[in-house]
């Protein structure tokens, strides 16, 4: 055998080195090497797709910024000028909403499944709701809230945006709250538990505070998450080309469904607002999941 | 002895109603953490019930037919979901066969080939595809991909297959934008891309590397490794992540929304524009009153029902591993 392969391929030095054994025949070797090259290949054109898109952003966008994209409210149709304040106070006002009124959900219910629940039948079937809730449809939810509030209460608002948000927010912040309230090591309950302290007490001072870090990064995934969401504020929150009432009932105007309207829209002008608001949001979402990431990985190799 | 006894007469009476304040608020923490788990619940079945309430006159005025009939005329108050359901259908069965392959490269890459000091970054990378919003891939796809996709794809392929039979009926663009059915599941292929790959990627990890390590031992190459050992392994688990990306991609709304076209009528090209039922809500929801909004509701309805038994059947697949 060995000889074989030898006459085939004289003693010519290779310049992909034959394994130690000597018997690797060629269509194997061409299978691993297109293997190789073709993952490899795959991968750099993910990479390629990621700075294609952020390259267009900042090239799109970056012409758009001015001061007054920061302090002027969305234009009229065909207007020149303008800016998107409104549309970015907005955003953050229902982000905040969104997070304010998922974080106290989202950390109870997690901690249900990680220190009540535990292998009940009950926490098993939340469980999985919840991975499915993860995954349903933004738009689904808009629907949802739609008949939930806007509905009844006669209008669009802000409210029934934040509602919204705040329904796709919880299931990211129960599962993070969950899995990061699972590392903690039981001794610790035990030792918190053999001092005398109630349930309640050990879990908030000692599981919550030994999964702190990780609890953290899961509200701040859930913000990213939220941050950019578009379908769900379409029938909720809608949108708003001037400053909103405080109460944040009627439209509220926001980032997401701005850029959705002023990008499809024939004027120059809209569409280069558009871009700019893009180019922030995504910035800002891209930011949001890195300082989530480092606290993650900070946590983990803890 | 009676200073002794009211001491512990004192300490007595301080003790239990110190206890029960305490229970007392162990008792509402234990059922306020209830509650917001059964909430969870309540919101899925609330889902449930909104769409099934709100598509319901619209199923009862169409019966059957509204699944089957491809009409959407508003002015006449004619609803069907059919042009809706296959172009969903289409669009994430397109952006299966294009993402799925890219994926588990990557996920191969990710864990049997990187250097070691590259997995962190390229993870990264490929994680933060995930964190883009779907808005963002819509303006991408609509002004940079769908112009150059038109020039060099679709005015190329459309002259040459032009007059064929079958393959010029599903590959000649009548009007060739550049958006349509191909394109919407070219962007919706890039959007499930970080799912399907980090999901994958979990997988491959979590398979004992003695199995790994024991095949290359006995001389395998990397692709006899992933092909006989790996894959067969993860066999199940990676259907399960390719399932939970279809959920992903029947739902995606707005970077559809974008590239879509928003064409009411059936085409047989894949270049022709189209709708998704994401797409349509989406667009017609805000204006629709009457017997479209039930209609709309009724599309939200069957959406839901598709994507729900998809990922009840991606979770039975894919033991809990770790999503977004």
């Amino acid at each position: 055998m060995d000889t074989a392969l030898q006459t085939r391929t004289p003693a010519k030095p290779s310049t992909t080195a034959p394994a130690p054994w000597g018997r690797v025949r060629r269509s194997r070797h061409v299978a691993d090497q297109a293997l190789k090259i073709i993952c490899t290949l795959f991968t750099v054109l993910g990479a390629f797709v990621l700075g294609w898109i952020l390259l267009m952003l900042l090239v799109e966008g970056i012409g758009g910024l001015s001061p007054a994209v920061f302090t002027q409210t969305t234009p009229g149709p065909g207007s020149q000028g303008g800016g998107i304040a409104n549309a970015i106070v907005g955003s953050l006002i229902l982000t905040v909403l969104g997070i304010v009124v998922a974080t106290p959900v989202g950390v109870l219910a997690g901690t249900y499944l990680a220190e009540y629940g535990k292998g009940s039948k009950l926490a098993e079937i939340i469980r999985f709701v919840n991975d499915i809730l993860l995954a349903a449809p933004s738009i689904l939810i808009g629907l949802f809230v739609y008949m939930l509030m806007v509905q009844p209460m006669g209008g669009y608002s802000g409210w029934a945006g934040g509602v919204a948000l705040a329904i796709i927010a919880v299931p990211v912040i129960v599962r993070t709250t969950e899995d990061m309230l699972r590392l903690v090591p039981g001794s610790l309950r035990e030792a918190g538990a053999a001092l005398g302290a109630p349930m309640s007490t050990v879990i908030i001072k000692i599981s919550w505070k030994a999964a702190r870090a990780g609890m953290v990064t899961g509200v701040l995934l859930a913000t990213a998450r939220i941050a950019g969401e578009t379908a769900p504020l379409l029938f909720t929150a809608l949108n708003n080309n001037f400053w909103f009432s405080p109460t944040l009932m009627g439209g509220v105007s926001n980032l997401p469904v701005m850029i959705f309207q002023f990008a499809l829209s024939p004027y120059e002008n809209w569409r280069e607002l558009a871009w700019a608001g893009a180019l922030i949001i995504t910035l800002s979402i891209l930011a949001l999941s890195i300082v989530a990431r480092l606290l993650l990985n900070k946590d983990k190799a803890r | 002895m009676t200073a002794l006894s009211q001491e512990r007469l004192v300490t007595r009476a301080d003790a239990p109603a110190r206890r029960s304040s305490q229970s007392g608020f162990d008792r509402i923490f234990r059922l306020a953490s209830l509650g917001s788990a059964l909430l969870v619940l309540i919101v899925l079945l609330g889902i449930i019930g909104a769409m099934i309430y709100g598509g319901l006159p619209a199923f009862r005025e169409f019966g059957f037919g509204f699944i089957t009939s491809s009409v959407w005329n508003v002015n006449e108050d004619q609803y069907g979901a059919w042009v809706a359901i296959v172009g969903t259908l289409s669009t994430a069965l397109i952006a299966l066969v294009i993402g799925v392959p890219l994926s588990l490269g990557i996920a191969i890459f990710l864990t049997q080939l990187c250097p070691p000091w590259l997995k962190r970054p390229v993870a990264t990378t490929i994680e933060l595809l995930a964190a883009v919003p779907s808005i963002i891939y819509g303006m991408w796809g609509l002004f940079v991909f769908a112009p150059l996709f038109a020039n060099y794809v679709q005015i190329p392929v459309s002259n040459i297959v032009e007059g064929m039979p079958i393959v010029g009926t599903i590959l000649y663009a009548r009007t060739p934008s550049g958006v349509g059915i191909l394109t919407a599941g070219i962007i919706l292929a890039i959007m499930i891309i970080p799912f399907i790959a980090s999901i994958a990627r979990d997988i491959l990890d979590q398979i004992p590397s003695v199995l790994r390590e024991s095949a290359y031992g006995i001389g395998c190459t990397t692709w006899e490794v992933v092909r006989n050992v790996l894959l067969p392994q993860a066999g199940v688990s990676i259907i399960g992540a390719v399932m939970l990306g279809l959920g992903r991609a029947l739902g995606e709304t707005m970077a559809v929304t974008f590239v879509v076209g928003n064409a009411n009528r059936l085409s047989g090209s894949v270049f022709d524009p189209g709708s998704t039922i994401a797409s349509r809500i989406a667009n017609e929801f805000n204006e629709a009153i009457g017997l479209q909004l039930n209609a709309l509701m009724a599309l939200g309805c069957i959406l839901f029902l598709v994507t729900f038994t998809v990922l009840v059947l991606a979770r039975l697949l894919v033991a809990r591993v770790k999503v977004g």
